[in-house]
């Protein structure tokens, strides 16, 4: 899972396409999606897996196969898009929806993003539990479980948001120098969880993996099972809203190529697939040596392993992609009142976040949280997508807000909420899970976009006598 | 100064990897891998800074 991207280029050329002089070559973008995805959630996403009774096939090959979709996805989807048009995400959704779709947007966006602050302050929260043995949440937990748990997760919480509000620059840099020892400390805890479940030669591997670790079978209670299919899905849409959400427009936009976009491989490989196999083996570990306990907790988890290194990895990692989230998130919020004051603004957001980490919810169930996000913002960028390059083929205006200065284009904003209610409502009551969802939904999406568009357009030209706006 | 800074780190990351190695091959205990993995992790952080660039986008 990815925080926000820890360098805000954002805040470059906002309203105005990258000039050819502030372009990117490659090496950045492999250093950027590799840390920006080796993040403190990976530790906790790796073990629901294993909670979810995946079998060894299932989850390495659902993996590889995910992850080179989504890989497939940022560089077919978003790259193309991005190093065509070089616009921010917020600003080439401006010039199609108009300002208040895309305020209605930051708002979600911003909600999401505070929501995911809320989930790795949760992760780091829980190395305190190594040192004072308060009840710390188990998997079912929905509720805070102690006292202790919630003074930790505030202090946590506080620390942080006060950080991020003062200091976003110097965790922004701290980030960047510990990425490649996150990495390492990743790798640290799979060799180490390998040799704790048995395995002495690499030949044997496999035999291990699938009789002792992902054994397959029954998941824990309250997980739903998952196959093959729902490790592709998940991994390929966990980051749906980055790539096929095209919220990556912002970054990609720096791209000299399009095909850098391949560099998000770094991500994927280092971060959705080694360090969510590492997690997942520390989770083996712990259930090996207790079956009973089948408590996800980052922080113990990767104390066992790697001792003290393995508790700094923890709070590091979750400390690191929490700053720029809530960062992210502040923008988000701040952009729906520009007067606002970024600092109080980060401030109340990270907050709101801490508040949000003392109940586990959302952490136990992470997996379906990202997939939620995926399904709730995936629609803006099929809208993009097809106004990037069908409207045209089609005879219909691109940036149609713009061109008519509407401040709301109905066709976009009517394509996200019916992509959303058929979403909810596939999962509701149509008995398809959130992981698979996303798919059906990005073809509503496009078809009412285009429906309408003709519709909305049609109508608009109709009654305009502008030559200029017939082109 | 840099290239001394550069030469640690990189020790450092030896330091930080190679102990979860030596355990698998049984070379060395957990706890003993553990505090090499700390003090790994310590010269990484002391000498990483001082030479590592933060390049923006």
């Amino acid at each position: 899972m990815a925080g926000a991207d820890q360098r805000d280029p954002v805040q470059e050329y906002e309203r105005e396409p990258v000039p050819e002089r502030a372009l990117l070559g490659l090496k950045s973008y492999v250093g950027q999606f590799a840390g920006e995805h080796v993040a403190g959630t990976e530790i906790m996403i790796g073990p629901l897996f294993l909670a979810a009774g995946v079998s060894a096939f299932d989850f390495i090959g659902g993996l590889l196969v995910g992850n080179l979709l989504a890989v497939l996805s940022w560089t077919f989807f978003t790259a193309p898009i991005a190093t065509r048009a070089r616009l921010t995400m917020y600003y080439q959704l401006e010039k199609i929806c108009g300002r208040k779709l895309v305020s209605a947007y930051n708002f979600v966006n911003g909600t999401m993003f505070t929501v995911l602050a809320g989930a790795m302050i949760t992760v780091s929260a829980t190395a305190w539990g190594v040192f004072f043995k308060f009840s710390m949440p188990e998997l079912t937990d929905t509720l805070p479980t102690s006292v202790g748990w919630v003074v930790a997760v505030l202090v946590t919480g506080v620390l942080f948001s006060v950080v991020a509000a003062y200091g976003y620059k110097f965790v922004a840099r701290f980030a960047n120098f510990a990425a490649p020892w996150l990495v390492l400390m990743f790798l640290a805890f799979g060799i180490i969880g390998l040799r704790e479940m048995g395995l002495t030669r690499l030949g044997d591997f496999w035999h291990v993996a699938s009789n002792e670790i992902w054994k397959g079978g029954e998941p824990l209670a309250g997980r739903v099972k998952f196959t093959f299919w729902h490790v592709v899905f998940f991994a390929w849409f966990c980051n749906m809203a980055w790539h096929i959400g095209m919220a990556d427009l912002s970054i990609l936009r720096f791209a000299k190529k399009p095909w850098y976009a391949l560099s998000s491989a770094a991500g994927m490989y280092l971060g959705h697939f080694m360090a969510w196999i590492a997690a997942s083996i520390l989770y083996a570990v712990q259930l090996k040596h207790d079956p009973s306990n089948t408590a996800v907790l980052p922080g113990p988890l990767a104390y066992r392993a790697c001792g003290l290194a393995g508790l700094l990895c923890v709070v590091i990692a979750g400390w690191t992609t929490a700053n720029p989230t809530l960062y992210r998130a502040g923008l988000a919020f701040q952009s729906l009142h520009p007067a606002w004051s970024r600092f109080k603004v980060t401030l109340v957001i990270g907050l709101i976040a801490s508040l949000t980490a003392i109940f586990p919810i959302v952490t136990m169930r992470l997996l379906d949280f990202v997939a939620l996000w995926g399904m709730i913002l995936m629609p803006m960028g099929a809208v993009i997508f097809v106004d990037f390059w069908v409207l045209p083929r089609l005879g219909l205006r691109s940036n149609f807000a713009e061109a008519t200065g509407r401040s709301i284009n109905w066709a976009a904003g009517a394509a996200w909420l019916a992509s959303i209610a058929v979403g909810t409502w596939l999962v509701l009551r149509g008995g398809v899970q959130i992981y698979f969802v996303s798919l059906p939904c990005w073809f509503v999406t496009v078809l009412v976009y285009i429906g309408l568009s003709a519709i909305i357009q049609g109508r608009w030209f109709r009654t305009q006598t502008s030559p200029e706006l017939n082109k | 100064m840099k290239r001394i800074a550069q030469a640690l780190s990189a020790i450092a990351l030896i330091g930080t990897i190679g102990p979860p190695v030596l355990f698998f091959a049984d070379r060395l205990d957990l706890g003993t891998a553990q505090q090499w993995m700390l003090a790994a992790t310590v010269l990484w952080f002391v000498t990483a800074p001082i030479w590592m660039e933060h390049k923006t986008t």
